[in-house]
């Protein structure tokens, strides 16, 4: 059963999350201090860290590099492949959604992946301008007006929230392909989604990497990057006029202690 | 007639005497704009791919792109914020070590991940004025990804128009190297000093 192998990702960084999500993340030290950071189950999430951790150590991470050395032209379109696999579910929540062009645009992505990609194997529709606009059950409730309630590590499946995790069960149960198609195929596509993951765990191996096993708190580092990227995503898709919002600043200049030798030499004492 | 035109006349000089005295007496000489932002990115984002494509050996990339990060960011004022809550206790000579190894550390640990640009551009693509600050959205188009934002925030509070955060995706460096500073120190019982000597081999 794949866990979260359904769970779409355009980006970079989302995909590097996804290669996460295979592998998880753990570790154990003091509490981290952060704004919007909303975790109850931290001694638990942490629990599951580690144990995800201990599963991209031993088998996640060595089979990514095995399967690093399959040719990259294979690799891509098993790429492909899982991604337009993904599509008919995207335009389903398009639905739910209510975002009509995007799941016109979805559309349109699938049909011509289908033919001109010869069944997906190539992504024409990328090449064409169509990026397409991956979507999930979870973006679906935060339309619905659902917030992402507290934070979670999933083992195997990684970070989430209460809310994407709901998301994420509901898009593996109702995934119109896996339901179209008889059970060895749906099998097959199964298998496909997991090599596509591997390969972006390979792909994104230096941030994936650097992140596991090189910061000082895997656990605080991942549920940031989780959590500011997934707002991120789902921000921008709102439609309000794009990035004038205020979200990620935070002032350095605020926390600076006041210093005494300090004149400011450009201060006018006849300004009102 | 021609008098009333010679007052006129001067009365307009000496209007156009006081706005331009105007203009410069509420704000610094200085005062950055949205252009100005998006200048010192666009400079930023030269140099960085001058340093990528320039063939170095790494270490000679990294020392690279140390300089051009004191160049360009407000390296004081983002290792301040970086050390958080610890930096106001700190004596003046522990602060200005830690700033000094913080600028080894984050050049070395971002510049080992600019070399994923390689082959890459990025686009400065607008600038705007919010609050206090200068958010400057960038597109980054490397090969084989589909394009992903980066958004720089410029300030000139420290005297100079000087960056001192970035955004990827919504994934921002200050929050991000906070909450690791915050472990690092935690994992050496609060000890500052014990944390500047680490930084150098981090």
């Amino acid at each position: 059963m794949g866990l979260n192998i359904f769970f779409i990702s355009g980006q970079k960084l989302r995909r590097s999350l996804a290669a996460l999500a295979v592998s998880g993340l753990a570790a154990c030290g003091g509490t981290p201090s952060g704004d919007g950071i909303n975790d109850p189950f931290e001694a638990a999430n942490r629990k599951v860290h580690g144990f995800n951790k201990g599963v991209d150590r031993a088998l996640v991470g060595p089979a990514s590099k095995g399967y690093g050395i399959v040719p990259p032209p294979l690799k891509r379109a098993v790429g492909n492949v899982a991604d337009t696999l993904d599509i008919p579910g995207d335009i389903a929540n398009n639905l739910l959604q209510l975002r009509l062009v995007a799941a016109a645009e979805n559309t349109l992505r699938l049909g011509v992946n289908l033919t001109f990609g010869l069944a997906g194997t190539l992504d024409v529709s990328s090449e064409l301008g169509l990026e397409g606009r991956p979507t999930d059950f979870g973006e679906t409730l935060h339309v619905w007006g659902v917030g992402e309630g507290p934070y979670l590590e999933l083992p195997l499946a990684g970070p989430s929230t209460v809310r994407d995790t709901v998301g994420t069960v509901v898009d593996v149960a109702l995934n119109p392909v896996r339901l179209a198609l008889p059970e060895k195929e749906a099998m097959a596509a199964t298998a496909l989604k997991l090599f596509s993951r591997l390969g972006d765990r390979d792909r994104f191996s230096d941030t994936v990497d650097s992140l596991l096993y090189e910061s000082a708190d895997s656990y605080a580092q991942a549920r940031l990057l989780y959590l500011q990227n997934r707002r991120f995503e789902l921000g921008k898709r709102v439609g309000a006029a794009e990035g004038a919002s205020d979200d990620g600043f935070i002032d350095p200049y605020a926390d600076a202690p006041s210093d005494d030798d300090f004149i400011d030499p450009y201060e006018d004492p006849y300004a009102q | 007639m021609p008098n009333d035109l010679t007052l006129s006349r001067r009365a307009f000089a000496a209007g156009v005497a006081a706005a331009a005295v105007l203009a410069t007496l509420p704000r610094p000489a200085l005062a950055l704009t949205a252009e100005g932002a998006k200048g010192l990115v666009d400079k930023t984002v030269a140099d960085i791919n001058s340093i990528i494509n320039s063939g170095k050996s790494e270490g000679a990339m990294l020392r690279d792109f140390e300089k051009l990060f004191t160049r360009y960011a407000d390296v004081p004022t983002i290792a301040r914020s970086v050390l958080g809550t610890a930096a106001r206790s700190a004596s003046k000579g522990q602060l200005s070590a830690y700033t000094r190894a913080f600028q080894g550390y984050i050049s070395r640990k971002y510049g080992r991940r600019f070399r994923e640009f390689q082959g890459g551009k990025i686009d400065v693509a607008d600038a705007r004025a919010v609050k206090s600050y200068y958010e400057v959205i960038s597109i980054a188009r490397l090969q084989g990804e589909s394009p992903f934002e980066v958004r720089w925030h410029v300030s000139d509070k420290s005297g100079k128009s000087l960056f001192f955060n970035i955004i990827i995706e919504g994934v921002n460096m200050l929050a991000s190297e906070r909450t690791e500073m915050g472990a690092l120190l935690d994992q050496r019982g609060g000890d500052l000093d014990r944390l500047i000597a680490d930084l150098d081999s981090l």
